[in-house]
């Protein structure tokens, strides 16, 4: 399979870049790690006339935490990167848990992470975890750039706010007040395969109290649930079988899951509950074992 | 009779091409692609390399595994035009004229392979993980292979393969120091 002809430009600048996006008035489309991109052009899914390859944009490849505590992301930072990082686990350790769940491994060394986010599959690891953790895309287009919450950045499946001629040229999601805890979990039938069920959750740990718990789910909707508010009971609260018990009910709760090849809807609500349990049962024997 | 592939290897008249220059297993090839090739195509049919191997063609078997500066690409899900200045290994540049890499030569020791269909994609990850960590546990080495497929030997002759390969790789690294 090969995809339908197009225009390919490879800028070496964002400002190029995006005035291309521009002349494209709607049919251009960026292409960074290409691992949805391609295979979507292969099965003529998508038929852009011009794609404009951002590979040759330098330093775009960084990830790096601010002053604040802030993670940014390039739109270049493969999986990979993050996958192989030695700092990442201290700062957002639901992302780390992430990492080497995305895709397979070869896939991991070409995909990255704001395309994943861009390319805003309901099924998507990257798109999860920041929901969970809050956070936004930096936009740049014609007249600048601006910060697109990402609960107000993904629209629907394969739907982003992005406009035609801007380009999403960084991620930034912020690091813990308190001590960062959290972790990722996907069940998938074999590796690369998309999620029966998945769960991020983020929580900012002041001593043993929860300050702030963060959750999202992929797998289990028509696009990334945010499961935020359910799981915010825990909040000001420690973890204890009760809380645990009572967050992961809630966050089960707001799964919508269908029933498909993969499961039942019942099977998908059920390893929604018990990936929760698991990963905040985990999270506080780490929390016991340090205190 | 042309296939499909020739057509786009062979481009029609007045469709634009772009001019490439790859480094292909340390030799610069230099070819004029349309855009739309992808980097699988481009190897087997254009430059004669059939040792790469398309398998699904849809990005989840790991078959058509060629290694991108040194990182290992799913050479199906490249497009050509994204090679050009870069270097790009196929399983043909692994051995030297006169004798195999360590990673063929485990996979010969431990008989990592029954078809054959998927060792190429196999050999460059496995070369790429050694490369990385010479010192792979099983559990490593199960985990770099995880995207590459195979459908015969049951992985286990596979993973031996690679730790042999990484057992001589240090003893060569020793023989050298």
């Amino acid at each position: 399979m090969y995809p339908s002809r197009f225009a390919y430009e490879a800028p070496t600048s964002i400002d190029e870049a995006i005035a291309l996006l521009d002349a494209g008035g709607g049919e251009a489309k960026v292409l960074s790690g290409g691992q949805s991109l391609i295979p979507m052009l292969k099965l003529r899914f998508a038929s852009p006339a011009t794609i404009v390859d951002i590979n040759n944009i330098p330093d775009l490849d960084y990830h790096r935490v601010d002053a604040e505590g802030n993670l940014h992301i390039g739109a270049l930072c493969r999986h990979v990167d993050l996958e192989q990082s030695t700092t990442l686990g201290e700062t957002h350790p639901t992302l780390a848990a992430a990492a080497e769940l995305v895709a397979d491994p070869i896939v991991r060394s070409r995909g990255t992470f704001v395309g994943s986010v861009c390319h805003a599959d309901p099924q998507g690891d990257w798109a999860a975890t920041m929901v969970a953790q809050g956070g936004y895309i930096v936009a740049q287009g014609p007249n600048g750039r601006r910060e697109i919450d990402i609960r107000e950045f993904v629209l629907g499946p394969f739907v982003t706010a992005l406009a035609y001629n801007e380009m999403a040229v960084e991620a930034v999601i912020p690091g813990a007040k308190g001590t960062p805890r959290g972790s990722y979990l996907k069940l998938e039938r074999r590796v690369g395969d998309f999620a029966t069920a998945s769960v991020a959750v983020s929580l900012d740990m002041d001593g043993d109290v929860v300050r702030r718990a963060g959750c999202a789910l992929a797998g289990v909707g028509g696009r990334t649930i945010d499961a935020n508010d359910a799981i915010s009971c825990l909040e000001g609260k420690t973890l204890t079988e009760d809380s645990i018990d009572q967050a992961s009910d809630a966050v089960a709760a707001v799964a919508e899951p269908r029933t498909d090849h993969r499961g039942s809807d019942a099977y998908k609500r059920h390893i929604v509950q018990t990936f929760v349990k698991r990963i905040l049962t985990n999270l506080a024997r780490t929390e016991q074992k340090a205190a | 009779m042309t296939s499909l592939y020739d057509e786009v290897q062979t481009p029609t008249e007045g469709v634009p091409t772009r001019r490439i220059t790859v480094v292909v297993n340390g030799e610069k090839r230099t070819v004029d692609v349309e855009p739309r090739l992808l980097l699988a195509h481009l190897l087997r049919q254009g430059l004669q390399l059939t040792g790469t191997h398309v398998g699904c063609d849809t990005t989840s078997c790991g078959a058509c595994t060629v290694l991108y500066d040194g990182r290992p690409v799913k050479s199906c899900t490249m497009l050509a035009v994204q090679a050009d200045g870069h270097e790009v290994e196929t399983v043909e540049g692994m051995a030297s004229a006169s004798e195999l890499h360590p990673v063929q030569e485990g996979f010969k020791q431990e008989h990592g392979l029954q078809c054959g269909y998927c060792t190429p994609g196999m050999m460059l990850t496995s070369k790429a993980l050694l490369e990385r960590n010479p010192n792979p546990t099983e559990d490593e080495v199960r985990w770099a292979l995880s995207g590459n497929l195979c459908r015969c030997t049951g992985y286990q002759n596979i993973v031996k393969s690679v730790l042999w390969a990484a057992e001589k790789m240090r003893a060569q690294q020793g023989d050298d120091a």
